[in-house]
């Protein structure tokens, strides 16, 4: 019997990878950092509909960002797409947030991938603007497609898992993945979730291999499926 | 109405009523006689006064609540032709809408056989559109309606041309209205409509209440002197005959199902014609229902009712009620239940009624005529509930009142009202302030609280003052306030209200657990998704009076299937519950102090207590009892302060924090109405007989201080407040029908703000307005500050070598708590576990060296 690997490990498609308790993803071989869905400016974003969140969530997503870039001190940085909350995301950042992520963004190579969300480069920003790319035999893009690859890593989907245990039940975010295809967690700070039980992950996992990696306070808990609940 | 052939003569010489002509003949005709007390208040509202009627159950309250508005329609000159039609005259409110249906079928009688030119008419959330549209063109006379509708009214911009001729509200039911956040937003309403018509005069309909005064000034403009409105007072009629079971079984050490009596239960129903059947939760009302149809060879019609099971079969059994063809029925509440009573002629109340007011009113349903006695008998489940059924029966005999004070008007609901008000017309601050303060429950609002509302309408009230071009209250150049979108008044409009739905799932019955893709089936009713989760396909449990297999939930619906078990496996389902009063605790104090006290307790209840006092000691009246032993390799300490769950959850954690810090290692702790259990790895008695720590220290109140605060922080309870004031505030929306299925991944779920605006701004007017409902609610801090500082210097501690008979209860409670609080960490550790032990060997989590 082997020794119980380091929490939050997996590989997607011979990529060895570490989940993050943050909600970010590392590979060490590749010096790659990867987060999904930050949908900065929510805040403000729900405010021109007149409902007045807390004005801290792009400061709070920031300041969690900024802590796990310096922990990890990544070559690269990939953001998953729904980088901004809306179009306009970017633009209607303050300034003082603008600085906070330049100081982030210096001496590496930054990459916001497009979303549903921010289908356009995002304005007044440094890093790069694609729909997709390819790294290390791996793909990134927002949305998981629905063909069959081996090594793509998606977000879009905020996935959240759910475990009962004598009587009480417990609701993460998750990393969910069957070993080929990883969907990212939300990363943001205002972010919710949604069952990787529901019909939208149906197509996209081999059920067999799938784990959810849900993030604890601690650590990665790491599921399968038999343990995991609807809702 | 009683029956007497007489001639009214008011009674009050100096307030005379006019009964006019056509209502003198309609009594006569009826050979009946108005009440004094249906007098008297005539007489004071046609003098002009408000008045507060405080009348039990029987008293013909509804008829006398509108004499004054029948009389004054009857005597009011014709419209002439070509005058424009009239507004509302009468404004009657209930928390009901069944109530406000009820009182438009009783009222119509009367206006028909009187021969009235009156038209009444029902508005309620059912009201359907058209009728809504045309009930505004063309009001009626008197509109029967409920507090969510009223402030819709008053956030119109017609709402002066629509009240212009309002001379009367009628508040049905006020002592259940003011002791909720429902309340304090009529309150507010009721404030806006006296500044549209300075006469108008209140009149209060309300049961028995400890402190009338509070009442009697909500009802009237509030200032510096202190107004009140009259008070007619009716006493009730025979005194209740109520007796405590004396069961031939021994009495429970724990637990709540009184199964012990239910024999004896069902004798009591074959011995009268019609039985009402009370108990504190939905859980026991299902418990108690099952078990009594276990043993009903005879088949008597005994039904089931709760908030819970769904409107057809409730309103089925309301109808057998009416029509008399049941012999029992089971209820959780007085409001829940339909209006009609029918023949009750027993009341049995099972499970100790937690207070003496609530008892008053529950045993008030049986017996319509209120010159006859009440019948009615409580069924104590457990031994603490004996002392407590016994201490009811003492309050009830002395007519002691116990209803909870009134607290302070929420910002959250302020909140609300500010931004209804917006809607109807532009505002200046001082006068809205002036009028807010004019309603009872905000008679001490600070202005700087009203601004930081105010502010927080408009954008928020963040520090951070980033939302100023988002504002949807802005000043125009006059200083008023005014809505700066019309979109803001529609939302409004979908989310006016202080009822919080708890999010609930319908439960739809299939036939054979099918897993497959079915669908329909019939609906048994809702049940809390908090509940639902934590089951497990598989897993049975008590609904709708059936043991029910748990299949699993498919989108919005919780799909269920008949159980062959006799037995639910999984016991536990919440519902409202009760907290013990201050006055039944201190009753039951008292009894316990006092050995002569004892003979009137039941033999086996006593035994117990003697044991208590040659074993340990028995507490006196005002000392606070703590006893220490070990028991297998723990070790206990038992503390009995008998302040209710809520109070003694929250020393529970405050003192389980202490004991850490004093590294005792405390493992874990339970809470019941009477008494709290602590367990440690740690020799507690050995601990505080060395003072380390003391006692006193132990519970110093400053643990209402800074350890309160830092366990607020993380405190689910807390969070469940705040996601109430954040609906209520109009900070989030309300999930509406339909919508759900937009699903959690795009809504923003009240936790993360919650967590978001503590760190970044704890003094959030938000955040403060959730302490203040907690500080009263879920965590009843204001009760354990009152407690801690009674027993200071009170304390008596007892270290035994083995456990109390005080705390056999409380022990055999330990084990049937789930896990408690923040072990969430622990299960997903579980439930990780499970996966190694499955997966062993496969290899998938587990990576090359």
């Amino acid at each position: 019997m082997r020794a119980p690997a380091p929490a939050g490990r997996i590989r997607v498609a011979g990529q060895q990878g570490l989940c993050d308790r943050s909600g970010a993803l590392w590979f060490a071989d590749l010096s790659l950092l990867v987060v999904s869905d930050l949908h900065l400016e929510k805040g403000s974003s729900y405010a021109r509909r007149g409902s007045f969140l807390p004005p801290y969530d792009t400061a709070t997503t920031l300041a969690r960002l900024s802590q796990v870039v310096e922990r990890f001190d990544p070559q690269t940085v990939i953001s998953l797409g729904d980088s901004f909350h809306d179009g306009g995301g970017a633009a209607r950042m303050p300034e003082p947030f603008r600085q906070a992520l330049a100081t982030m963004q210096k001496g590496r190579d930054w990459y916001w991938i497009t979303g549903n969300h921010d289908p356009d480069a995002p304005k007044g920003v440094c890093g790069e603007s694609v729909t997709e790319i390819a790294l290390g035999g791996l793909t990134f893009r927002h949305e998981p497609t629905l063909i069959s690859v081996a090594g793509e890593i998606a977000g879009h989907l905020h996935p959240g898992a759910r475990i009962v245990q004598r009587g009480r039940s417990v609701r993460r975010r998750c990393f969910a993945g069957d070993g080929r295809r990883l969907v990212m967690p939300a990363f943001g700070a205002f972010t919710g979730t949604l069952n990787v039980l529901d019909r939208a992950y149906r197509n996209l996992f081999d059920w067999s291999s799938f784990r959810a990696h849900m993030m604890g306070d601690a650590r990665i808990y790491t599921i399968a499926p038999t343990n995991l609940h609807p809702g | 109405m009683t029956k007497a052939a007489a001639v009214p003569l008011p009674l009050d010489p100096t307030l005379p009523a006019r009964l006019p002509e056509p209502f003198l003949r309609w009594f006569a005709k009826k050979g009946w006689a108005p009440r004094p007390h249906q007098l008297d208040l005539l007489g004071r509202a046609q003098a002009g006064r408000s008045v507060l009627l405080i009348a039990p159950t029987g008293a013909g309250k509804t008829l006398a609540g509108f004499l004054p508005s029948l009389t004054d329609l009857a005597e009011r000159p014709k419209k002439k032709p070509g005058e424009p039609g009239r507004g509302v005259h009468t404004l009657y409110i209930s928390p009901l809408k069944a109530l406000a249906v009820d009182i438009e079928r009783n009222l119509t009688t009367p206006v028909t056989e009187i021969g009235l030119p009156v038209t009444l008419e029902t508005r309620t959330g059912d009201t359907p559109q058209f009728k809504r549209q045309r009930q505004k063109l063309a009001p009626p006379n008197i509109l029967l309606t409920t507090p969510e509708q009223l402030a819709l009214l008053i956030a119109s911009p017609d709402a002066d041309r629509f009240f212009a001729d309002l001379r009367y509200i009628v508040l049905d039911e006020l002592h259940s209205l003011v002791t909720s956040k429902r309340g304090q937003l009529l309150s507010l309403g009721l404030a806006r409509l006296r500044k549209l018509r300075p006469d108008l005069q209140a009149i209060g309909l309300s049961a028995t209440v400890a402190e009338p005064d509070e009442l009697r000034r909500w009802l009237v403009s509030q200032n510096d002197l202190q107004e009140m409105a009259d008070v007619i007072t009716v006493q009730g009629g025979a005194k209740p005959d109520i007796t405590i079971l004396q069961s031939e079984e021994r009495v429970p050490w724990a637990g709540h199902t009184s199964r012990y009596a239910i024999p004896e239960v069902l004798q009591a129903i074959k011995d009268h014609k019609t039985t009402l059947l009370f108990v504190n939760t939905r859980s026991q009302a299902e418990m108690l229902f099952s078990e009594l149809w276990r043993i009903n060879d005879e088949t008597l019609p005994i039904a089931l009712h709760h908030g819970s099971l769904d409107v057809s079969q409730r309103r089925r059994v309301e109808k057998a009620m009416e029509t008399n063809s049941l012999r029992a029925i089971v209820a959780t509440s007085t409001l829940d239940l339909g209006i009609d009573w029918g023949d009750v002629d027993l009341v049995i109340h099972v499970g100790a009624p937690k207070g003496a007011s609530r008892l008053a009113q529950r045993i008030g349903r049986s017996n319509h005529r209120m010159d006859e006695p009440s019948k009615a008998i409580l069924v104590p489940a457990n031994r603490f509930e004996v002392l407590e059924c016994e201490a009811a029966l003492e309050a009830n005999y002395l007519g002691a009142q116990d209803t909870p004070p009134l607290v302070d008007g929420g910002l959250d609901v302020l909140a609300q009202h500010i931004l209804g008000m917006a809607c109807a017309a532009p505002f200046d601050a001082d006068v809205l302030y002036a009028e807010v303060c004019s309603a009872a429950p905000y008679v001490d609002l600070p202005r700087d609280q009203f601004d930081r509302v105010l502010d927080f309408v408009a954008t928020g009230g963040y520090a951070l003052k980033s939302y100023e071009r988002y504002a949807k209250i802005r000043q125009t150049k006059e200083g008023l306030w005014r809505i700066s979108h019309p979109r803001f008044a529609q939302q409004y409009r979908l989310n006016v209200g202080t009822i919080i739905e708890v999010p609930a799932l319908n439960v739809r019955y299939t036939s054979s657990g099918r897993r497959g893709p079915a669908r329909g089936g019939m609906t048994l009713g809702k049940i809390e998704e908090a509940f639902l989760e934590t089951l497990v396909a598989g897993d049975t449990f008590l609904f709708a009076g059936k043991v029910l297999r748990f299949d699993g939930i498919r989108e919005n619906e919780c799909y269920v299937s008949p159980a062959n078990d006799r037995d639910a496996k999984v016991p536990y389902y919440g519902g409202g519950k009760f907290p013990l009063t201050t006055y039944l605790a201190e009753v039951v104090r008292g009894m316990l102090a006092d050995p002569d006290r004892w003979k009137e307790l039941p033999n086996q209840v006593a035994d117990w207590l003697r044991l208590q006092a040659e074993k340990s000691v028995v507490p006196r009246a005002n000392d606070l009892l703590i006893e220490t032993f070990p028991r297998g390799n723990r070790f206990y300490m038992m503390i009995y302060p008998f302040e209710g769950r809520a109070a003694h959850q929250t020393l529970g954690m405050l003192l389980t924090k202490r004991l850490e810090r004093a590294k005792l290692n405390p493992l874990g702790f339970v809470a019941t109405d009477y008494a709290l259990g602590i367990w440690a790895l740690d020799d507690l008695g050995h601990a505080f007989r060395k003072g380390k720590p003391k006692l006193s220290d132990l519970f110093d109140e400053d643990m209402l201080g800074d350890d309160l605060e830092d366990w607020m922080a993380s405190s689910y309870l807390l969070k469940r407040t705040f996601r109430n004031c954040a609906l209520i505030s109009g900070l989030i929306e309300k999930r509406h029908p339909g919508q759900e299925k937009s699903g959690r991944q795009v809504t923003v779920s009240a936790d993360l703000i919650y967590d978001v605006l503590r760190s970044h701004e704890p003094d959030h007017i938000l955040l403060q307005a959730t302490r203040q409902d907690a500080a009263t609610g879920l965590l009843d801090i204001r009760r354990l500050g009152e407690m801690l500082s009674r027993i200071r210097g009170r304390i008596m501690h007892k270290d035994l070598e083995q456990i109390s008979p005080l705390a056999v209860p409380i022990m055999m409670e330990i084990g049937r708590e789930r896990v408690h609080g923040e072990a969430n960490e622990m299960l997903l550790a579980e439930a990780e576990d499970d996966l190694v032990e499955d997966a062993m060997g496969s290899g998938w989590t587990e990576t090359k060296p």
